[in-house]
C-alpha cells in the first residue's frame, strides 16, 4: 500500500512539457516569495521581540516602498500571464489536419466514434505522434474530459460542441477522468486513453467488425430524414446547397457572417430558425428530439465531407460558434 | 472612566446582565446580543459542516468507496460546502465580530437599524432551519455550486429547499451589509473621521459593498434554477432552450466576490492584532484601506476565471486571466505591509498574534497558488482537481478561519468579560496550524497529479497523500474543539477581564468589559489617529493585569 509515493503525473503529450515548464517556474518564483516572506517575518519576530526598556519605533509607512512592492510583483505576474496565455492559445487552436474523434458523454460513460465508424466506450485508442481533435458534446449534464498525462481538460456541455486537441508522445495507457461533477457515479466515469505506435494503431483500427465510416452513416441519414429534398446538390433547392460550405464563412439574412463549423451545422439542424442563410426562407422544420447526438455527429461529419479534402477547419481557436467578421 | 450603572445585585450593569430570560435575548435589538445570537448559530453550523468534512476525509482514507454510498458521499461534500460557505464563512466575521465591534469602534450606541439587525438574524435562522430540513430530509447532491442542468433537471434530491434556505441566508447578509454601510456613514462619534477608522471598520465597509451589490445576483440566479426545476422555465437547460454557461456566469459573479466577503473582514482582524502585539501603528494606513476597497471592486471583475475550461472564448479567458492578476496586487500590498508593521516593533506572542502569524503565512501560500490558477496554461490542468480544493481552503480555512479565531481570542475579554486561558490558547493555535497544513498541503500535490475533486473513489496511486490529509483533518478537529471548550470554561471560571487587557488602541478598549448596553457611559470624542500605539505603552504582564471592578 505504501510502496511508492508518486509526486508527479506522467508526461505523454506535446502539451504536458509546456505546462510542466510553466508550473516549475511558478513553483520556483512562488517558493522564493514564500521563503522570503517567511524569513523576513521570522527575522522581524525574533529581532523585534519585546525587550525591557526598548519601545516600538512608530513608522507612518512609505509610499516608495509600497509602489516598489506592488510594481515588481505585478511585472512578475505579467510573465505568468503571458506564458500561461501562450500555452492556452496553443491548446485551444487545433491543427488543420488533426484526426477527429466524436465524443458523446453521458451519465456515466464516455462514448467515442472514430471517423471510420469504429466505436468505443470508456476507452479511446489514439496513435503516437499524430494530432487528434476531440469533438465533444453531452447527452445530459456537464461533464469534463480530463487527461492528466496530457495536462488537458475541457468541459463537455450539453447542447453544443466543445473541442480539445492533443498529440500523444508516448505509448501507454493513461487515465481519462470526468472532472466536472455529474451525479451519482461521477467518480466512476473513468476511462483509459490507450496511446499506440502508429503501426499498432492502424492494425487496431482495421481489426474487428467492418465499420461504416461516419460520413457514410451521415449520408444515409441525410436521405432518410429527407434533408436531401431541399438541400439539393444544385441551386434549385429550397435550402442551401451544402457542398463546399463547411469551414467557410456564411452570409446570413440579417447581414452577419458566421463560419460554418460543427456548432453551426448542429444548431442549423436543431434550431433551423436561429441563423438563416441570406436569400433563403425559414422553412426548415426542427429536428430537435428526432436525432440522437450520435446521429447528429454523423450528419455533421457528412456535411464536413461535402466540403472536400480541405475541411476540418474550426471557426475559432475554441471551436465555438462565434460570429467573425469577413476578412 | 465615568461612573457606571449598577444592577440590583451590585454588579456593574452590562449588556449581558441587562436583561434575563429567553425573551430578553430573542427580542433584543442590542447589536452585541444579536452578535452573540449569531455566534451561537454559526458555531452550530461550523460543527455540522466540520462533521461532514470529517466523514469525507474518512471515506477518502481508502481508494474504494467503502464507508458510504456514492450518493451519500455526493451529499456530504455538497452540504459541507453549502453549510460552510453560506452558514459559516460568509456570516462569521461580519455578523459576529463586525456586529459586536463596529458600533463600539466608531463610538456609536448601536447600529443604524437595530431592528433590521435582529431581522437579519431571524432571516438567517429561517435559512438555517431550511438547510437543516434539507439535511434531515435526505440532503442535496448538486455540489455547493448548483451547476445546471444537473441541479435544474437531473438531481433527484432536495434542491428547492436548499435554494430557498440559501436565499434567506442571502437576505440576512444583504441586510447586515446595508446596516454596516449606513452605520459607518452616519453614526461615527465626533472626531471619528474616515481617516481615523480602524482598518477592521474599513474591511467591513468594503465587505458590505460586496454583500449589497453581489448577493441579489445569486438570490435571483438560484430562484431561476428553482423555477426551471419546478416550471421548466428554459433559462439554463439547453434542452429547454437555455444556456448552462449563463448560470455559471451569474453564479460566479456573486460567488467569486463572496470569497472576498469571507477574507476581507479577516484582513481587518489581522490588521488590528498585528498592530496591537507589535505596539505599532499600521504601516501605510491609507494603502491598507484603499487595498481593501480595491480588492472589493476588482473582485467583481474576475469571475470567469472559474470558467476557463467551461467553453468560454479564448479572448474572454485572456481578459479574465489578466484581471485576476490585477486583484493580486492589493493582496500583496497587504501581506508586505503587515510584515513591515512588525519592523521595529515590540512584539509579543499572545494567542491572537499566533493566529495572525498563521494567517499571514497561510494566506501567502493561498494567494500565491492563486497565481498558478490565474495562469491559463496551468489552470487547464489543475482546474477541478484537488489543487483547487487546497488553494481555496488555504484562503478560507487557513486565512479566514485563522483570522476569525484570532479575533475571537483578541476580543473575547471584551465580549465575555473574562480572560481565556493563554496556555491552552497557544496550544490550540499550534495544533490548528499543524493540522491545517497536514490536511491541505498534500492536496496541492494530489491536484497536480490529476486527482479530480468530488470523487467518492479514486485510483490507488493517490492513496498515500489522502491518508496524510485525513490524518491532518483529525488533528485539525482537535484544534477546533479546544477553543470551543475553553471559551465556555472561561465564561464561568476565567479571570475577570479588565477594560483593556492588551493595552490596545481603539475605542472598544476604552469602555468596560463587557460593555454596557449603550456601549459607552459618555459619548466619546476622538482626537487621535487609529493605532496610536506611541501613546499606549506596553502590554501589561500577567501579574500587572489589574483586576476588574
Amino acid at each position: 500500500m505504501f510502496g511508492h509515493l508518486p509526486l508527479w503525473p506522467e508526461n505523454a503529450s506535446t502539451n504536458a512539457g509546456n505546462v510542466d515548464a510553466l508550473y516549475i517556474f511558478l513553483l520556483l518564483v512562488s517558493g522564493i516569495m514564500t521563503a522570503l516572506i517567511f524569513a523576513v517575518l521570522t527575522a522581524f519576530a525574533i529581532r523585534f521581540r519585546k525587550r525591557r526598556g526598548q519601545r516600538a519605533v512608530q513608522i507612518e509607512g512609505s509610499t516608495h516602498l509600497e509602489i516598489t512592492w506592488s510594481i515588481i510583483p505585478f511585472c512578475v505576474m505579467l510573465v505568468f500571464f503571458v506564458w500561461g496565455a501562450v500555452i492556452f492559445f496553443r491548446e485551444r487552436t487545433p491543427p488543420q489536419d488533426a484526426t477527429e474523434v466524436y465524443t458523446v458523454a453521458k451519465q456515466w460513460m464516455w462514448k467515442f466514434e472514430h471517423k471510420g465508424g469504429q466505436r468505443e466506450i470508456n476507452e479511446l485508442h489514439v496513435p503516437v505522434g499524430r494530432d487528434v481533435k476531440m469533438i465533444m458534446t453531452s447527452q445530459d449534464v456537464i461533464h469534463s474530459f480530463f487527461v492528466p498525462a496530457f495536462r488537458l481538460k475541457q468541459d463537455v456541455v450539453p447542447g453544443r460542441y466543445t473541442t480539445l486537441w492533443f498529440r500523444a508522445t508516448k505509448a501507454g495507457t493513461y487515465h481519462l477522468f470526468c472532472s466536472q461533477y455529474c451525479g451519482t457515479q461521477h467518480s466512476g466515469m473513468i476511462g483509459w486513453i490507450t496511446v499506440m505506435e502508429p503501426r499498432d494503431y492502424e492494425a487496431w483500427m482495421s481489426g474487428g467488425a467492418s465499420n461504416q465510416p461516419l460520413a457514410v452513416t451521415g449520408e444515409k441519414l441525410f436521405t432518410e430524414l429527407g434533408c436531401v429534398t431541399c438541400h439539393r446538390s444544385d441551386t434549385q433547392g429550397r435550402g442551401p446547397n451544402l457542398a463546399g460550405v463547411f469551414g467557410k464563412p456564411v452570409l446570413l439574412e440579417d447581414g452577419r457572417t458566421v463560419t460554418a463549423d460543427e456548432n453551426y451545422v448542429r444548431e442549423s439542424i436543431l434550431e433551423p430558425g436561429a441563423k438563416i442563410v441570406q436569400s433563403f426562407k425559414p422553412v426548415m422544420p426542427t429536428f430537435q428530439g428526432q436525432v440522437s447526438d450520435e446521429q447528429l455527429n454523423a450528419l455533421v461529419d457528412y456535411v464536413k465531407s461535402l466540403a472536400g479534402p480541405q475541411s476540418g477547419r474550426p471557426a475559432n481557436a475554441n471551436g465555438m460558434a462565434v460570429a467573425t467578421p469577413q476578412p | 472612566m465615568a461612573t457606571a450603572v449598577v444592577t440590583d445585585s451590585g454588579e456593574r450593569e452590562n449588556y449581558l446582565n441587562a436583561g434575563h430570560g429567553p425573551k430578553s435575548w430573542l427580542l433584543t435589538v442590542d447589536h452585541k446580543r444579536i452578535a452573540l445570537l449569531f455566534l451561537i448559530s454559526i458555531t452550530f453550523f461550523f460543527f455540522i459542516g466540520g462533521f461532514f468534512a470529517l466523514l469525507i476525509r474518512l471515506e477518502l482514507l481508502t481508494p474504494a468507496g467503502d464507508l458510504v454510498q456514492s450518493d451519500t458521499y455526493n451529499k456530504l461534500f455538497t452540504m459541507h460546502g453549502q453549510v460552510m460557505v453560506f452558514f459559516f464563512l460568509i456570516p462569521a466575521v461580519p455578523a459576529v465580530l463586525g456586529n459586536f465591534l463596529i458600533p463600539i469602534m466608531i463610538g456609536a450606541k448601536d447600529l443604524a437599524f437595530p431592528r433590521i439587525n435582529l431581522l437579519s438574524w431571524y432571516l438567517f435562522i429561517i435559512g438555517g432551519l431550511l438547510m437543516i430540513y434539507t439535511i434531515l430530509n435526505g440532503g442535496v447532491d448538486t455540489g455547493w455550486t448548483f451547476y445546471t442542468p444537473f441541479s435544474s433537471e437531473w438531481s433527484k434530491t432536495n434542491v428547492i429547499s436548499a435554494i430557498v434556505g440559501i436565499f434567506f441566508a442571502g437576505f440576512s447578509s444583504i441586510l447586515t451589509g446595508l446596516n454596516f454601510i449606513v452605520t459607518i456613514h452616519r453614526m461615527r462619534a465626533p472626531g471619528m473621521t474616515w481617516n481615523r477608522l480602524p482598518l477592521f471598520v474599513w474591511a467591513h465597509y468594503a465587505t458590505s459593498i460586496i454583500q449589497v451589490l453581489g448577493t441579489p445576483v445569486i438570490a435571483i440566479t438560484l430562484v431561476l434554477v428553482a423555477l426551471e426545476r419546478l416550471l421548466h422555465l428554459g433559462v439554463f437547460n439547453p434542452s429547454l432552450g437555455g444556456d448552462p454557461l449563463l448560470f455559471q456566469h451569474l453564479f460566479w459573479f456573486y460567488s467569486h466576490p463572496a470569497v472576498y466577503i469571507m477574507i476581507l473582514p479577516g484582513m481587518g482582524i489581522v490588521s488590528e492584532i498585528v498592530c496591537c502585539f507589535s505596539r505599532k501603528r499600521i504601516f501605510g494606513y491609507k494603502a491598507m484601506a484603499m487595498a481593501l476597497l480595491g480588492i472589493a471592486v476588482v473582485g467583481f471583475l474576475v469571475w470567469a476565471h472559474h470558467m476557463f475550461v467551461a467553453g468560454i472564448s479564448v479572448y474572454a479567458a485572456l481578459i479574465f486571466s489578466l484581471l485576476s492578476y490585477l486583484v493580486a496586487v492589493p493582496s500583496a500590498i497587504k501581506v508586505f505591509n503587515w510584515t513591515a508593521t512588525i519592523y521595529k516593533g515590540s512584539v509579543t506572542y499572545q494567542t491572537p498574534m499566533l493566529y495572525a502569524f498563521g494567517f499571514v503565512g497561510l494566506f501567502t501560500i493561498g494567494g500565491l497558488t492563486g497565481l498558478f490558477l490565474a495562469s491559463l496554461g496551468v489552470d487547464v490542468h489543475v482546474h477541478d482537481t484537488y489543487f483547487i480544493i487546497a488553494h481555496f481552503h488555504y484562503i478560507m480555512v487557513g486565512g479566514m478561519v485563522m483570522a476569525y479565531l484570532g479575533g475571537m481570542h483578541f476580543w473575547w475579554p471584551k465580549i465575555s468579560g473574562r480572560m481565556y486561558p493563554e496556555g491552552w490558547g497557544k496550544l490550540a493555535a499550534l495544533i490548528v496550524f499543524i493540522g491545517f497544513n497536514l490536511t491541505f498541503f498534500p492536496q496541492f500535490i494530489l491536484g497536480y497529479m490529476g486527482m479530480p475533486r468530488r470523487y467518492h473513489s479514486y485510483p490507488p496511486e493517490f492513496q498515500i497523500l489522502n491518508v496524510l490529509s485525513t490524518a491532518g483533518a483529525t488533528i485539525l478537529a482537535v484544534g477546533y474543539l479546544l477553543p470551543m471548550v475553553y471559551f465556555m470554561w472561561s465564561m464561568r471560571y476565567g479571570k475577570p477581564a479588565p477594560p483593556n487587557p492588551w493595552n490596545a488602541a481603539g475605542l472598544e478598549w476604552q469602555t468596560h468589559s463587557p460593555p454596557p448596553t449603550f456601549n459607552f457611559d459618555e459619548e466619546p470624542v476622538v482626537t487621535w489617529e487609529a493605532y496610536n500605539y506611541d501613546e499606549m505603552g506596553e502590554i501589561p504582564e500577567k501579574e500587572e493585569v489589574p483586576v476588574a471592578h
